[in-house]
């Protein structure tokens, strides 16, 4: 195999809240191919967007971060901030949650695609309208003309997640990080943006990160699956792997919380209790308060990440049997 | 666009009729002219006479009437002092005024606005604390005790500035000073909070997302939107241009509208305590006006929501 595009190595945050610290992510270890596509999953919380906002420098300064994330070879941790402005749109691209905050509120689109086009491939003026419009044209935008010399207000929430898509194109990066796109949007306008997410990298080959707290959205536009709790990766997988052989007592939680569309109607299952305190500190599984198998061991010694099958890694104690949910056990009925 | 032009030139009209009817009710409840100008113990005759020379015995809506009626051919009577026209009195004031207050303005946009951003830019640091601190002791000192204590330094202790009066461009700099002082401070405070909510917009983080160097993410991007609420309180201290300075006037004795204000309700010239709140309101009025089209050219969402108004 190709050497993978992204490396991250025992990647940290940790956050200082006055005297307390609390880590909000704790990753050993984590790689990205080029031209792959991976979801990264978890509740709110669960630190899957703190990661990526960590990897390029993007965290305020009562955030630091240790470890390793490096592209093609490159180091972004601890980069200088020059080197970090010129990958970032370059390299790694980035879209958020709420396009329309995200867009200038004073600038025209435009403008502010413009400017990515003059800090990434040195287009002025008329080029860069060029480069602009069909750019609006590729993310699918109608009339694309008269787009430009509008304002975000003055666009639908979709329109402007589609310009947040065209702005992340204009530097032709090599991974896209998609941090929640479709979670203020309409159903029907999800959709349409998913699919735009795969016709792009389609066509361009880029890699993409798409961060969601929906495992349908996840399921349907990745390869492969990594699930966050509390900071940590709990469960990483091909996406069929994952849905069809969780292992890990938390993604099966997950997919037993999902109502099944096919067969006779279940009671589905919440997980019970809730996401620990950031600031609790505990060397042992950091789900083991809320897992039906938990053991004494679990919440003493950090879980060893066990390889399962190929590109199928999970941190439980536990060996939990393919096929089998813990979540099904009796003492989880209780 | 033109209704929305329109709507506001009547709002401010109407603006300043009701200032004008409220200070004319008030100052002809406050006391009797007549009695305060010719003195308690002036023969009953020479008071009637005073009386009818003003029309001070006609009932008080025909007197209204009669003011309202002249103000709009821009009469607003004579003096009752030295029998001048009142609005040529107040004038002839005003470039005065205007030569502390516009210099204190440039002090307070100049110093206020860049202290500010650069409270914003090193949040929490040593150099934001101690920016905040002085801003505190500059807008919590009253301008009369800020004024008796830079005269104390600069014209009693070291003699290198003058202490009042208005003979040379010398005597401006303490009142300059005096009244810059406060308004810089709110300027500051005012800003860093501004730079603040803007720093802590999506936006701005997706901005740094696709690239943009920190330096431009600040000039282009953070600065535009910030000035937007900054420019409300750059129109309040426009509008207070001519009336904000009646303390620090009286004090320096500052031969401007506030030193003519104070003189004028002490002498109970009704007419011209009226034309100086005519003007007052006046330039009040256009400095919001200023204000609302300030608006319109920096933020493109009030300019979308007034087109829509018409």
């Amino acid at each position: 195999m190709a050497a993978p595009l992204l490396v991250l190595r025992n990647l940290t945050v940790d956050f200082h809240n006055g005297e307390r610290l609390s880590r909000a992510v704790d990753i050993a270890e984590f790689e990205i191919g080029a031209g792959e596509a991976v979801g990264v999953v978890g509740e709110s919380g669960s630190g899957k967007s703190v990661t990526w906002l960590a990897a390029l420098g993007l965290l305020p300064t009562r955030a630091s971060v240790g470890g390793s994330v490096r592209i093609d070879g490159q180091e972004l941790v601890g980069a200088p901030a020059a080197t970090l402005e010129r990958l970032r749109g370059k390299r790694i691209a980035m879209i958020f949650q709420d396009p329309s905050s995200c867009l200038n509120p004073v600038h025209r689109i435009g403008w502010q695609l413009s400017e990515a086009l003059g800090l990434h491939r040195g287009l002025e003026s008329a080029a860069a309208q060029a480069e602009a419009l069909r750019l609006l044209d590729q993310v699918g935008i109608a009339d694309a003309r008269r787009r430009l010399s509008d304002y975000p207000h003055q666009l639908s929430g979709g329109l402007n997640q589609r310009v947040m898509i065209a702005m992340a194109l204009a530097g032709q990066p090599d991974l896209l990080v998609a941090d929640e796109p479709t979670t203020a949007l309409d159903a029907t306008i999800q959709a349409q943006i998913l699919v735009l997410l795969r016709t792009i990298r389609r066509d361009t080959g880029m890699a993409l990160v798409l961060i969601s707290h929906d495992l349908g959205v996840v399921a349907e536009n990745v390869d492969r699956v990594a699930v966050m709790y509390a900071g940590r990766l709990v469960e990483e997988a091909m996406g069929a792997d994952l849905f069809g052989a969780a292992r890990h007592p938390y993604t099966q939680g997950l997919l037993a919380a999902l109502p099944a569309l096919t067969g006779p109607r279940q009671r589905l299952t919440a997980i019970p209790g809730t996401v620990p305190d950031p600031w609790s500190v505990s060397s042992g599984c950091r789900f083991a308060p809320r897992c039906p198998v938990a053991e004494p061991r679990c919440a003493q010694q950090p879980p060893p990440s066990r390889r399962i099958g190929l590109l199928h890694r999970a941190a439980c104690h536990l060996a939990v049997e393919a096929g089998r949910s813990v979540w099904a056990m009796p003492q989880a009925a209780e | 666009m033109l209704t929305f032009a329109v709507s506001r030139l009547l709002r401010a009209g109407l603006t300043i009729l009701f200032v004008m009817t409220f200070a004319f009710v008030v100052l002809r409840l406050s006391g009797d002219p007549a009695l305060l100008i010719m003195s308690v113990d002036a023969p009953p005759e020479a008071i009637a006479a005073f009386r009818k020379a003003w029309g001070l015995e006609r009932p008080l809506w025909e007197q209204y009437l009669a003011y309202v009626g002249h103000a709009t051919t821009g009469d607003f009577g004579k003096s009752m002092r030295d029998g001048r026209p009142a609005i040529e009195l107040v004038m002839e004031r005003v470039p005065a005024t205007l030569a502390i207050t516009l210099p204190a303005l440039a002090l307070k946009i100049g110093i206020g606005i860049p202290a500010g951003i650069y409270a914003a830019l090193h949040r929490n640091t040593f150099a934001d604390r101690l920016t905040m601190a002085v801003s505190v002791a500059g807008f919590t000192m009253p301008s009369f005790v800020l004024a008796l204590v830079l005269v104390l330094i600069f014209a009693v202790t070291l003699g290198w500035l003058p202490a009042s009066g208005a003979d040379s461009p010398i005597h401006a700099i303490l009142p300059i000073v005096t009244l810059g002082t406060a308004g810089a401070a709110i300027m500051a405070r005012f800003t860093r909070s501004a730079m603040l909510e803007v720093l802590g917009q999506p936006y701005i983080r997706a901005a740094s997302a696709k690239g943009v160097t920190w330096p431009r993410v600040v000039a282009r991007h953070a600065l535009p939107n910030a000035a937007i609420p900054t420019v409300t309180i750059i129109g309040f201290m426009i509008g207070s241009l001519v009336a904000g300075a009646v303390v620090v006037e009286t004090v320096f004795a500052w031969p401007g509208v506030g030193r003519l204000l104070v003189s004028a309700v002490a002498n109970r010239d009704l007419s011209v305590v009226q034309a100086i709140l005519m003007v007052i309101a006046a330039w009040m009025v256009s400095a919001n006006l200023a204000v609302d089209l300030a608006y319109g050219w920096l933020d493109p969402r009030v300019r979308g929501a007034s087109a829509g108004g018409h």
